[in-house]
């Protein structure tokens, strides 16, 4: 490119508060790991020993399943709730403001030691037409409700109370317009909720789905309480055997660490698709980040169609 | 359906039926009696402009003929069937969410925001209701929807999303999305009032084009310049009722009340 003689030849602005703060944050992390690693109540080899202990491994599966099946649970019903609370069926209405009501009103612990010991309230479940003698089947409670089951179902309606109430904040911020558009090509509400709100309510969910998404990773280890295998209940009952706590939090939190990281990677790529069509520039999948650190060009932004 | 026609029925100087039909339409907005008694009709092929000023009710009485406002007192009627309501066994019933949304198909509305679906690309928005809501096959659908893009002159920007578009070209893909469903009345709810000076005519010449091709149009309009030249019958509302109604040459050359000299001074 030639250069103009008019184009300014600017020294570009510094930021040398940028490089002192980046040098002493780094001084003190690294103390920080260093004071750690030398700590001799700290028995390293044990943490080598166990962070791919088939057991440990067992319970970071399970742990990964139940967030995942319960995040995806949830936000099914989650949406439903949050068209109940927003249509204009009365009985809808309170139904979907009473399951929020009750689901976040309560401790999630408490809601799972319901779910675990609900044999404890009904030793039988039954189907049948309520009030007569009629029954279709009738099962013990602790074979239809092991405590994996248990878990699912209590983070799982806990989460959706929450979700709900993102989700419905989404729909509130498609502009009334886009009804009016597709009620005016005959669109259904059904397939107007499905085609026209909900792509763009999304844009508005997923952030704070994200976040829903690592507290419940972390939550699942409340699920200890009934005995559910995930990561943390299979680390409290090693270190109950050789009393190396220490070493064994040390594990799973490395694990927690890592499938965080795992778990905040589907939010980029689905925020890129639920962001086309958006004038503002999408955010770098963790690839092009990569890309960006070692050629740091800077892109192109989305161009401008012009007039045939 | 021969019911409706008959409980429809209006009695009219002219031969044909009118496409569009509404006698006495009331509506309230909490209380506040928006629209008053609006009559009038519009004939298969013509074209109607509403004037009227600010907050007059020309919306309100465009949402109503499509349902999109449920009507408190009168009737709507477009090609001899009631809006909202369908007759069956002799008596009347109001339709339920599945007759509404079939009956606005025919209908087809373009707004002042153009409110095109942003995450679609405009020949997404065009081909959405024919395949979703008709049950068009696809290939039909995209091969109709670029005809109607080259009809508004867009035809290189099929796969364009809305942010990426001008206004008035935005505009235009609305009108396609419009025609897309093949409707029998076609409503404009001041179309270019949101639109750049210099794009106004792109979106005017279109509207002009489908008024040659013999579309029945009802628009709200302050283009004093398109009612004269488009409309077959200009009518000028005030404080919910219809003050004076006729061709252009005379509601707009020679008004006879006082709020439509008054009004017409100020836009013009
Ligand atoms: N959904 C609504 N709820 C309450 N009042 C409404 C509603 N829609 C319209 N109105 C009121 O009805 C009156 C007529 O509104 P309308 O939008 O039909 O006017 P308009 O003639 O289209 O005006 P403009 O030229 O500004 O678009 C206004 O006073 C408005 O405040
Ligand atoms: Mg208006």
């Amino acid at each position: 490119m030639a250069r103009d003689p008019d184009d300014i030849d600017a020294v570009p602005l510094r930021h040398p508060w940028r490089w002192v703060i980046a040098v002493l944050l780094l001084l003190a992390f690294a103390g920080v790991a260093v004071s750690l690693w030398q700590n001799d109540n700290v028995n390293h080899p044990t943490i080598n020993e166990f962070i791919f202990d088939r057991r440990i491994l067992d319970g970071v599966v399970l742990t990964l399943v139940l967030t995942v099946v319960s995040m995806v649970v949830s936000t099914v019903l989650a949406v439903l709730l949050a068209v109940m609370r927003l249509s204009n069926n009365p009985v809808m209405n309170a139904l979907s403001w009473l399951y929020v009501w009750a689901f976040r009103g309560t401790p999630l612990l408490i809601q799972i030691v319901f779910w675990g010991y609900l044999g404890l309230l009904y030793a039988q479940i039954t189907l049948g037409i309520p009030f007569t003698d009629f029954s279709l089947f009738s099962v013990d409670t602790n074979t239809l409700i092991p405590a994996f089951v248990a878990g699912l179902l209590a983070l799982t309606l806990n989460q959706a109370a929450y979700s709900a109430e993102i989700v419905r904040a989404g729909m509130l911020s498609v502009d009334e317009g886009q009804y009016e558009a597709a009620y005016s090509v005959g669109m259904s509400p059904t397939f107007t909720l499905f085609k026209v709100v909900l792509p763009q309510a999304m844009r508005v969910i997923i952030p704070p789905m994200g976040n829903e998404t690592i507290s419940m990773l972390k939550n699942t280890s409340l699920l200890s309480v009934i005995a559910v295998l995930e990561v943390y209940t299979v680390a409290t009952q090693i270190s109950s055997q050789n009393l190396r706590q220490v070493e064994l939090l040390v594990v799973v939190s490395c694990w927690y660490l890592f499938l965080t990281s795992v778990l905040s990677i589907p939010q980029y790529y689905l925020e890129r698709h639920y962001g086309r069509g958006n004038a503002r520039t999408l955010p770098p999948t963790p690839l092009g980040r990569v890309w960006a650190v070692l050629r740091p060009t800077p892109r192109p932004t989305t161009p401008r169609a012009d007039a045939p | 359906m021969t019911d409706t026609r008959v409980t429809t029925a209006v009695p009219t100087a002219s031969v044909s039926a009118p496409l569009l039909s509404a006698r006495k339409v009331r509506k309230s907005f909490g209380g506040v009696e928006v629209l008053k008694g609006i009559s009038l009709e519009v004939a298969a092929g013509q074209v109607m402009c509403l004037l009227g000023p600010s907050g007059s009710g020309k919306s309100t009485f465009l949402r109503c003929i499509n349902h999109l406002e449920r009507i408190d007192g009168g009737r709507i009627s477009v090609d001899g069937e009631l809006i909202g309501y369908a007759a069956r066994h002799g008596r009347i019933f109001e339709m339920n969410r599945r007759e509404v949304a079939k009956q606005r198909g025919g209908i087809g509305m373009v707004f002042q925001r153009f409110n095109l679906f942003p995450h679609m690309t405009a020949l997404e928005n065009i081909t959405a209701a024919p395949i979703g809501v008709r049950g068009l096959a696809k290939p039909a659908a995209l091969a109709r929807g670029r005809e109607l893009l080259d009809r508004v002159g867009l035809a290189d920007l099929a796969q364009s999303y809305p942010a990426q578009l001008s206004g008035g070209q935005q505009q235009r893909v609305a009108i396609a999305r419009a025609l897309a469903m093949d409707p029998k009345l076609l409503l404009f709810d001041e179309p270019t009032s949101a639109l750049d000076p210099e794009l106004v005519g792109d979106v005017l010449d279109v509207m002009r084009a489908l008024a040659a091709d013999g579309m029945t149009m009802v628009v709200v309009t302050h283009e004093i310049g398109f009612a004269r030249g488009a409309a077959d019958e200009v009518v000028f509302m005030d404080g919910g009722v219809v003050v004076e109604s006729g061709p252009p040459a005379s509601v707009l050359d020679h008004p006879q009340n006082p709020r439509t000299k008054a009004f017409l001074d100020s836009v013009m």
